[in-house]
């Protein structure tokens, strides 16, 4: 039972009530009339199993009806951080390692960042997805 | 039987309160403040079960939640029922009736004996395995007897009466564990200010303080703990939950608390005088900061016999004779490897009985409480163990011998010793469970031999659970424990707490021994029981080793070792200590050891709480639904709405009074709307307002279909697909303004195309300008349809119904019954329909006076069951149900709702042109006219078009659905079918399972008015 | 009441008065609960009390906060809240803007005022984006309040229902049984539901049996 940050309250809330969407930063093609059938397939079907660090798409659903951005470790279940639709990751699997140098913060209770909240647009800046 | 074990004085019962109890059938006396287990020893109950496997008998051996044998089934009637209940946790209550878990026929005379007499090489580990998986099919025929044979509780036949619930908790610290560690840790939380729960699983707070030999503040550690409680129970901040088990740690902090509220004072809430109130409850706790101060499980030692009743893990000795004012037997033998052991000796002589001798592995043993047992002049036997028991039914005697704990050998002469109870300790296991619970490995640590909690974030440890066992320590260690929670979660206390003064006692090292070596090898030696609850030996431990098992999670599963409710809380760490020494590594080397919840056994009721009966599931009502069930509507669940199914009426045939059958109650539905009128409550439809200036480019995108020019006052029907070209939903949409649009979807749809359209505005096109909002509650929805439904409608509306003022597929507003209305005229039936949406809290007025008006119309209310059948005439589709998530709208011949040429990509587009949803041969939706026309074709039959075909045979396709239709008189179907549209006036077949084939002709989905003339009217 | 209809026609959406001008009987979402006795059969000794406020006028609102912040103080006397699940009332109460999400309030008044007010609120917003959407026949409002009151709804809702959870002026979507609520709190002493019409009789019926061990009633 996860505890989660929605950006949108503001303040966490127990996993019921929430929803998984799936991998998060799936890209439409800019143009599916054109693209090829595999890059049209791998839009559609493929997506990562990573073991640790993962980002999904979430929505609020029984609260602000908002769809969001988790980063959470697949092995700890820990959630690293929640980030607004529109903003990239400051946790990275390649950057997981500079998550302390860039003084993140960490929520109440220490289960994820708000680190990509607004106010901490210069670090995602800072941060190369 | 007298209590003749019981002592005259001291304890924490109340000799005044006399409890009456049956185990087994036999009457018994306790006290009140007695658990079930101190109560049967007091009464000198030595075998309370027989083991699982060989059906030894077997006595009490501890006396808390580590008791691995005392299982019980409680309960006087059938209904309060509960098994695997141990008698260690169970207070009494008078009327108490408990049997024993195993024991069929009894625990005395055992048909199931002989097992255990011809003993372990007739069922060596996997023998269940090995033995009855062959013939496969017969393991349900052997499963029941060996469950009967095994016992393994059952649940009760009839139903409960007590009520279940839950609570959601939440603090900031929650303490698990009211021993020193614990309430230490909840004080100093608790005064920091923080919002604290603190929880323990036995009927009195205080843990191993409520029988310790030691002083707190120069009086009886339990006044302290009273102080201490009485303190917390002040605080408006602080929860107190006794009787709580925390039984399930969860990811982020989520522990589950099962609570028993009634258990301690009768088999149901009604028997103890508290009819109505909660027997069980579970907490559901998301804490900020969780204390682990759960303590340790002092391990038996294992030795041969060791399972003989009579056999006692040296601290419930203790806990007997201090809390319970019992001593279980008269001679008391203790072999142990470690000083806190000593307890039990000192313990049971002030008790004034014998202690015949303790027997010491270690060579020079001199801490302070071994000096204090030869000073009471008790013979200490040092460098030796008890290496057997003697007895059958009770421990007769005890041999000891000298040994070699390093290289596992036994160096001297045996010597025999006449006892009744031998108490072993081979030091002790921290109760790390619940910090494994997520799957964090403890970690071996030699100094203290045991496992201590690996780390977890948000989890803080206290005491014993980390290896911290002298009071003084253990007190300090809570404070700091409690404190460092309290400031993780915010709290900063004022100063440090002041600790109750409390004695440091010199002790010498545990040694490190499990299993005493026997003068026989494992395998021959008598049995050397690990766990007593699974029947699992040294012996089948040195054997898995033999037979490969290398990894202790192998070994586990092998021997059936710390399965069941047990969880190896005595027996883990003795059996990873035997695999390592037969494959010559180190404990941690051989593995760790990983619990799952939960601790102990928590009962159904608890965990259902108060979602069962009337309340399992929500039940969705429309605003009709009083007119529904006071006419008599049977009703159909469609997701949580209750939707009217038939309207059954009464019938007179043959002079009596009956119901009509369902297939005559939707033939009469049917043919009214065919030929006068008929009233559904389609209230359950979705409805999505729209609204914003990209409202249209917006549906443009998630329809497959058209909207750039639908004008206000105008409906289109739609279909959705996913971006993969598969349909997932349809309905109508109305445009009430240019920048206005009320989408209507499935009843089943209405949540997830509402998410849906969010899904794609705020992650993918969020630069469109338009807002979505579920109306499906506020509207109901009344449709009215036949022929006749113009002139019964025009009676009751100022909308002008002229058919070129208000055409097929036009919407318009006006008043219905006097209420404001949108009335949409769409069809589902293929007749002349009204669609009349009108505010929720209006509807039942409305329907009631098209009812007042509609008499002389013969108005039919019809339910799902004929609203399917009239739609299915007509080829309309429902999603997910004709449909599956492999079917496109070119396959249900939806061509004309395809806009190839709409500028934007929209959803499914281009995956419609992916070469396989083009193919030619994929199934398509077709009708079915069986070539009898009694048959209805069943839901889901395959299609296939050689009925001579041997099996495998290749299926062409199934029916999606099917019905009978009084207006074809025959039945008919929609199916999809390969290559179908190609396949009209073909004959196929249906094979079905009772042998029989069902032929029928490939037709047109449109049954009834194919030209769609009745509809626009 | 105005009895205007889609006079809007100027503005491309369509507004609707859903009420009707004659006296015609309206039945709130928990009519039938109350009909089948379900109500009636719990009168307690009342140590809880749920109250049903039936036929209240529910709007959504839908936009920026900036968009409509002025437009709801001139037209309701009450400021949107400036925080996430912020709840504001006007001075006697009786009217009330809660954050639903970033883009998305709910607006309570007095049965019957819901049409003047998005009347009033979208001749004040004029061309800018929002939407307003009436939901009054959708949702009833439960009031619940005495002396278990918390215990009641900590059996029934996952989010923290103590004062730090939940204080006064706050109020969230969340977890009820195995539906959802909004569950405000207005005062010290009181807590909202606002709950679907259809899950209605649902509540009500968890919420009687939740409260049986303190005697709740409902009216
Ligand atoms: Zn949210």
């Amino acid at each position: 039972m996860f505890y989660i940050f929605c950006p949108y309250c503001d303040e966490r809330r127990e996993e019921e009530e929430f929803h998984p969407s799936g991998q998060a930063h799936i890209t439409r093609p800019a143009d599916p009339e054109n693209c090829s059938d595999e890059e049209w397939g791998d839009y559609l079907f493929f997506r990562d199993n990573p073991r640790g660090i993962h980002h999904e798409l979430w929505v609020h659903r029984l609260g602000c009806r908002k769809f969001f951005n988790i980063t959470r470790d697949t092995t700890t279940y820990e959630i690293l951080e929640t980030y607004p639709m529109g903003e990239r990751p400051t946790v990275t699997a390649e950057r997981a390692g500079v998550r302390q140098e860039q003084g993140v913060q960490t929520a109440d209770g220490g289960w994820q960042t708000v680190g990509a909240r607004p106010e901490n647009s210069k670090l995602n800046e800072e941060t190369p997805s | 039987m007298s209590q003749h074990n019981r002592l005259n004085q001291g304890g924490r019962i109340d000799r005044s309160r006399s409890l009456s109890f049956t185990f087994n059938g036999q009457r018994y006396q306790g006290f009140a403040g007695d658990t079930l287990a101190s109560a049967l020893l007091a009464n000198g109950v030595d075998i309370v079960n027989r083991s699982f496997k060989y059906s030894r008998p077997r006595g009490i051996i501890a006396a808390g939640a580590d008791e691995p044998s005392a299982i019980m089934q409680l309960g006087a009637s059938e209904a309060a029922q509960v098994p695997n209940v141990r008698a260690t946790q169970q207070a009494l209550y008078d009327g108490l009736v408990a049997r024993s878990t195993n024991g069929w026929p009894s625990v005395q005379r055992d048909v199931m004996s002989w097992v255990g007499r011809l003993g372990g090489h007739l069922m060596p580990p996997g023998f269940y395995y090995k033995t009855f998986m062959a013939p496969a099919s017969m393991w349900m025929t052997y499963e029941k007897w060996i469950r009967k044979g095994a016992g393994l509780g059952r649940s009760p036949a009839a139903s409960d009466p007590d009520i279940y619930d839950h609570l959601n908790q939440h603090c900031d610290v929650l303490v698990i564990g009211a021993g020193p560690a614990g309430l230490g840790a909840a004080l100093s939380a608790a005064r920091a200010g923080a919002r604290v729960i603190l929880c323990d699983e036995q009927e009195e707070m205080g843990g191993s303080l409520l029988d310790s030999r030691e002083s707190l503040d120069d009086a009886p550690a339990a006044d302290w703990v009273a102080k201490a409680v009485a303190e917390l129970d002040a605080m408006e901040s602080v929860t107190l939950l006794p009787r709580t088990t925390a039984n399930g740690y969860h990811d982020h902090n989520f522990v589950t608390l099962h609570e028993r509220r009634t258990e301690h004072l009768a088999d149901t809430a009604a028997g103890a005088g508290r009819e109505g109130e909660v027997r069980s409850r579970l907490h559901r706790v998301r804490a900020e900061q969780v204390v682990l101060a759960s303590g340790a499980h002092e391990r038996p030692l294992v030795y041969a016999n060791n399972d003989v009743p009579g056999n006692m893990v040296a601290g419930a000795v203790s806990t007997y004779i201090r809390r319970y004012g019992v001593v279980p037997g008269q001679k008391l033998v203790l072999t142990t490897n470690n000083d806190h052991a000593y307890r039990a000796a000192l313990d049971w002589q002030e008790a004034g009985r014998d202690v015949v001798a303790v027997v010491d592995s270690r060579a020079n043993p001199d801490g302070e409480l071994v000096q204090q047992a030869r000073d009471s002049g008790i013979r200490v036997i040092t460098g030796s163990a008890v290496m057997e028991g003697k007895g059958n039914q009770r421990v007769s005697g005890a041999r000891v011998v000298a040994i070699d704990t390093p290289r596992f050998v036994v160096t001297g002469s045996i010597e025999e010793l006449d006892c009744d109870t031998i108490a072993s300790s081979g030091g002790y296991s921290p109760v790390v469970h619940l910090a494994s619970h997520t799957g964090k490995r403890p970690q071996w640590r030699d100094d203290l031999l045991g496992f201590v909690p690996g780390e977890v974030k948000g989890m803080h440890y206290a005491g014993g659970v980390q290896g911290i066992y002298a009071l003084d320590e253990s007190l300090a260690d809570g404070a700091r424990a409690g404190a460092e929670a309290a400031r993780a979660g915010g709290f900063e206390a004022a100063g440090a707490m002041t600790l109750p003064a409390a004695a440091s006692r010199r002790e010498s090292a545990t040694e490190a021994l499990y299993q005493v070596p026997h003068e026989k090898t494992s395998l021959r030696a008598p049995k050397q029981f690990v766990d007593f609850q699974n029947d699992v030996t040294a012996a089948a431990i040195e054997l898995a080793t033999r037979e490969g098992f290398e990894s202790i999670e192998h070994v586990k599963r092998y021997t059936a070792l710390g399965f069941g409710t047990d969880q190896g809380k005595l027996g883990n760490i003795n059996g990873m200590a035997i695999a390592a020494r037969c494959l010559h590594r180190s404990i941690p080397e051989v593995g760790t050891t990983v619990f799952r919840p939960n601790y102990t056994p928590v009962t159904f009721g608890a965990i259902v709480g108060r979602h069962c009966r009337e309340l399992f599931d929500p039940e969705r009502y429309t605003a009709l639904h009083q007119w529904h069930v006071e006419n008599g509507a049977e009703f159909e669940d469609v997701g949580q709405w209750k939707r009217p199914w038939y309207f059954p009426q009464k019938r007179r045939a043959d002079g009596q009074e009956r119901l009509e059958t369902m297939h005559e109650a939707v033939a009469r539905e049917c043919l009214a709307v065919r030929q006068g009128v008929g009233i559904l409550d389609a209230s359950t439809l979705g409805k999505i307002d729209i609204q914003g200036p990209d409202a249209r480019e917006f549906l443009g995108r998630v329809y497959t279909n058209k909207w750039a020019k639908l004008a206000p006052g105008r409906v289109r029907y739609g279909v959705m697909c996913k971006d993969d070209g598969m349909v997932m939903d349809d309905g109508t949409t109305s445009c009430l303004g240019d920048n206005h649009f009320l989408m209507t979807t499935t009843t089943g749809g209405a949540a997830s195309v509402l998410e849906w359209l969010e899904l794609w505005h705020q992650t993918e096109w969020p630069e469109l300008q338009v807002y979505f909002n579920s109306v499906t509650d506020h509207w109901a929805t009344i449709t009215v349809t036949g022929p006749e439904a113009r002139k019964l409608f025009s009676e009751v509306t100022d909308i002008d119904l002229d058919r070129e003022q208000f055409k097929f597929m036009d919407w318009r507003e006006g008043r219905v019954a006097g209420v404001p209305a949108r009335v949409f005229r769409i069809s589902f039936t293929g007749e002349l329909a009204f669609e009349i949406n009108v505010q929720a809290n209006y509807a039942l007025h409305v329907w009631k006076t098209l009812f007042a008006h509609g008499e002389k119309y013969d108005l039919t209310p019809y339910g799902t069951e004929t609203m399917h059948v009239l739609r299915a005439e007509k080829g309309l589709i429902i999603a997910g149900q004709d449909t599956d998530g492999s079917v496109t709208p070119e396959d249900l011949g939806m061509h004309w709702a395809v806009g190839y040429d709409k500028p934007f990509a929209w959803i499914g587009k281009r995956a419609l042109n992916r070469p396989d949803t083009a193919r030619e041969d994929r199934k398509q939706l077709v009708g079915l006219k069986p070539k009898d026309p009694k048959v209805v074709l069943e839901e889901g039959a395959q299609i296939v078009l050689d009925p001579d075909q041997a099996i495998p045979m290749t299926m062409m396709g199934h029916v999606t659905s099917s019905y009978y239709s009084p207006v074809l008189e025959s039945g008919f179907a929609l199916a999809v079918l390969k290559g179908g549209r190609k396949r009209m006036g073909e004959t196929v077949y249906l094979p079905m399972s009772n042998g029989t084939t069902h032929e029928a002709e490939v037709v047109s989905t449109i049954f009834v008015d194919p030209k769609g003339e009745r509809q626009n009217v | 009441m105005s009895e205007a209809r889609s006079e809007n026609s100027a503005s491309n959406v369509a507004v609707f008065d859903t009420h009707p001008s004659d006296a015609i009987d309206a039945e709130s979402p928990l009519h039938w609960s109350r009909q089948r006795g379900v109500i009636d059969a719990a009168a307690g000794e009342g140590q809880v009390t749920v109250v049903e406020r039936p036929f209240l006028g529910h709007l959504i609102l839908r936009g920026g906060a900036i968009v409509l912040d002025e437009a709801v103080r001139e037209t309701l006397g009450v400021s949107l809240p400036g925080q996430p699940l912020g709840l504001n009332h006007d001075a006697d109460g009786s009217r009330s803007v809660q954050w639903l999400s970033p883009d998305e309030w709910l607006v309570i008044v007095p049965a019957g005022e819901e049409f003047e007010l998005e009347n009033r609120l979208r001749a004040q917003l004029g061309d800018a984006h929002f939407a307003i959407v009436n939901a009054s026949g959708g949702q009833t409002l439960l009031e619940l309040s005495g002396e278990h009151a918390r215990e009641v709804l900590m059996k029934s809702v996952t989010y923290d229902v103590h004062s730090h959870g939940l204080p006064v002026g706050k109020g969230v979507g969340t977890v009820f049984a195995k539906t959802s609520v909004n569950l405000r709190r207005p005062r010290e002493d009181r807590f909202e539901l606002v709950v679907r019409r259809s899950f209605a009789d649902y509540c009500v019926r968890w919420l009687l049996d939740a409260g049986r061990e303190y005697g709740l009633s409902v009216e």
